[in-house]
């Protein structure tokens, strides 16, 4: 799950990481007051959206007095911001975060993660800030320092020095470095966070350390202890169908294409448009049923599906461990019935109860088109696009 | 013979006497699985499916001599059930539960440090040895003895593969599913080296996924320490950058962790690769006939 910047200085401030003097805005009166009451005579205006890439798409701006703020806001409030990572739609823009802008001598990177490698929590840390930090590990990987965190010892003090004496961050810096590494670091750890990412840490004209930007993203399986971080989700920022799809305990992920597509199982249902692709077709969506699917899940699947406009044929893909063939039949009849669905349905089922599951299909007299195997069923979900 | 479980495991299931886990116990059972008994807190000195139920796995162990341990506990509790399994002296641990937190993973694998126990999963079918032991949640019938053995980080691509390969007349030594997880108690290079050491096993199939760096370490593993040639399959190829594709694994965050990425770098180390997630089985067969092994 991902917050938003406003968020994530927050709760990152509530750990003691230093982070310039600013508040949330839902107005461009609300956001000239707030400039007023943060005081100085520079502020930064900045879009609050989930996806990166702000800066570049206009979604960050400087403004020199309260009524320049006033008019940035009114500018970027009810706009929808275009990022590289937003896709062509963009995101809209519903409310802009205000802060004091400082003077700025030197920019670095300061992350966690959790490292699939060394299956810890990393610090990833570098002299290069500002910049995205997986170019700079292509480019000058030299550059890019990481240590791992024992979780059984903790970050220890002397880690934090010895990443912050390899990116620069000497003498006076040192302490305040060690500080702050050690206040995200608590962050990522006891808010089950999946990374948690400065760029840029900035020094400042006064020798102060300071979180400039900060993106925290959390770990979805640990929100059920994480009541805080639990209710600052905001579902504006994601697909309304696949909010509804996690609703009804699918897996749905929206993409370009237009055959929809049904299937259990992560792996299954990756290979599924891939081969779809393979067969020159594009796939609408990922969706995996999860295990155990009931006739009213696959029929909510179906339905899902097809909120697409989009959508011009569908591809069931069942291979059932736990599942069983029989339970989606009944899921996929009572969905073209109940949907009255016009667009072509190629089924393909395997594994358990595969018999009484056909035998269902087949005796429904529904137009249900049935495939042999993998390849078989993508063939024909791209063929029945061309009828 | 196989790799980490046959005939002579002796099996227990923790959390025993919930829903999935009897039905699976049953599954295990029929296909010659030797289940001794299980664990529910709260409910030892009963029995259930007619075998005894221990309210912690020391006195399982110390009363059947239960050496595996499947745990069906939910995913808030699982970590802490595998640790009390390692403790006991368990040697595989197979870890179903789908949506454990992360950090518990951390936690869990620096435990395991200096313990001789192997944990398969999260997120995991589990590991079957057809016609001897089935730990797990997947279909034990579609699987059939054979000489080729399979890993895999989906658990419905695994069975995918499986049926490819019954059709072209083609069985199991084991199969193990590592699991979708992104931290993960056992990788792909672990079961490779139990399969090449098995000298039942003549070659091996592996699965993988978008994300994360497992796939090309072992291919990159294999080419310096296997003889037995490797199928290998990474799905994924139409997948978006930046999302997570129903595995908590499963999302690209760099160029590497692309499928197309994964399978140039196998290709390059020598394994065989299936581009087309339907051509796995026959692939197989490819790699079975250029190697000169009989089937």
């Amino acid at each position: 799950m991902n917050i938003h910047e406003y968020q994530a200085k927050d709760l990152l401030r509530s750990f003691g990481v230093p982070v310039p003097k600013g508040a949330v805005a839902y107005s461009d009166a609300q956001a000239a007051n707030v400039a007023e009451d943060i005081g100085g005579d520079r502020w930064v205006v900045k879009a609050q959206i989930h996806a990166g890439g702000r800066g570049k798409a206009g979604g960050v701006k400087v403004a020199n007095s309260v009524a320049e703020v006033r008019q940035i806001t009114d500018e970027m409030l009810g706009t929808r911001l275009v990022t590289h990572q937003t896709g062509p739609e963009g995101s809209l823009v519903q409310r802009v975060w205000i802060e004091q802008a400082g003077e700025v001598k030197k920019e670095y990177y300061l992350g966690f993660v959790i490292d699939r490698g060394s299956q810890r929590i990393t610090m990833i840390a570098s002299s290069e800030g500002g910049m995205d930090i997986e170019q700079v590990n292509q480019t000058q990987p030299e550059k890019v320092v990481k240590e791992a965190v024992d979780p059984a010892i903790g970050l220890r003090d002397f880690q934090c020095r010895k990443v912050a004496a390899a990116i620069g961050l000497n003498g006076k810096l040192m302490p305040q470095a060690v500080k702050v590494m050690k206040a995200i670091y608590r962050c990522i750890r006891d808010k089950d966070a999946l990374l948690a990412e400065i760029n840029p840490l900035a020094v400042l004209g006064n020798g102060q350390l300071m979180a400039l930007d900060a993106k925290i993203n959390f770990d979805d399986n640990a929100l059920y202890r994480q009541p805080q971080i639990n209710e600052m989700r905001d579902f504006d920022e994601e697909d309304p169908k696949e909010v509804e799809a996690s609703g009804h305990g699918l897996n749905y992920i929206a993409l370009d294409g237009n055959i929809g597509c049904i299937v259990n199982g992560a792996g299954l249902a990756m290979a599924t448009m891939d081969a779809i692709t393979l067969h020159g077709g594009r796939p609408a969506n990922f969706l995996d049923v999860g295990g155990g699917a009931s006739p009213e899940k696959v029929t909510n699947a179906c339905r899902i599906v097809l909120q697409d406009p989009n959508v011009k044929a569908i591809l069931v893909n069942i291979f059932a461990g736990i599942n069983r063939c029989d339970w989606i039949a009944k899921g996929l009849i009572q969905a073209m019935e109940r949907l009255k669905i016009q667009a072509p349905m190629v089924v393909r089922l395997a594994g358990t109860n595969v018999e009484v599951g056909r035998e269902l299909l087949t005796s429904s007299g529904l137009s249900f088109i049935t495939a042999q195997n993998l390849d078989d069923a993508a063939a024909r979900a791209v063929a029945a696009l061309k009828r | 013979m196989s790799v980490f479980v046959n005939k002579d495991s002796h099996v227990i299931l923790q959390g025993f006497t919930g829903e999935h886990a009897t039905f699976h116990a049953q599954d295990a059972i029929r296909i010659g699985t030797h289940v001794v008994g299980g664990v529910t807190p709260g409910k030892g000195g009963t029995t259930h499916l007619g075998l005894p139920v221990f309210d912690t796995v020391a006195e399982a162990v110390a009363e059947t001599g239960a050496d595996v341990s499947g745990v069906f506990v939910p995913p808030p509790f699982a970590a802490d059930a595998v640790m009390e399994a390692i403790d006991a002296g368990i040697k595989v641990v197979v870890v179903i539960a789908d949506g454990i937190p992360i950090q518990d993973m951390v936690r869990l694998q620096r435990y395991r440090q200096g313990k001789d126990c192997l944990v398969i999963g999260p997120n995991t079918p589990g590991i079957i040895t057809p016609e001897e032991c089935k730990v797990g949640i997947m279909p034990a019938h579609i699987y059939k003895k054979g000489r080729v053995g399979i890993v895999s980080r989906s658990g419905t691509l695994n069975y995918e593969a499986t049926e490819q390969m019954a059709a072209l007349g083609l069985g199991q030594t084991t199969s193990v599913g590592i699991g979708g997880d992104p931290v993960n108690g056992t990788d792909f290079v672990t079961v490779l080296r139990a399969f090449e050491a098995d000298p039942a096993t003549d070659a091996v199939v592996m699965i993988g996924e978008i994300g994360g760096p497992q796939e090309v370490a072992a291919a990159r593993w294999a080419k310096e320490n296997m003889e037995k040639p490797i199928i290998g399959f990474v799905a994924g190829v139409s997948a978006p950058a930046g999302r997570r594709m129903g595995h908590a694994g499963a999302i690209i965050a760099g160029e590497a962790d692309t499928a197309n990425a994964k399978m140039d770098a196998m290709e390059e180390l020598g394994l065989y690769v299936a581009r087309n997630p339907a051509h796995i089985g026959q692939t197989v067969l490819r790699a079975l006939r250029e190697n000169g092994i009989a089937y």
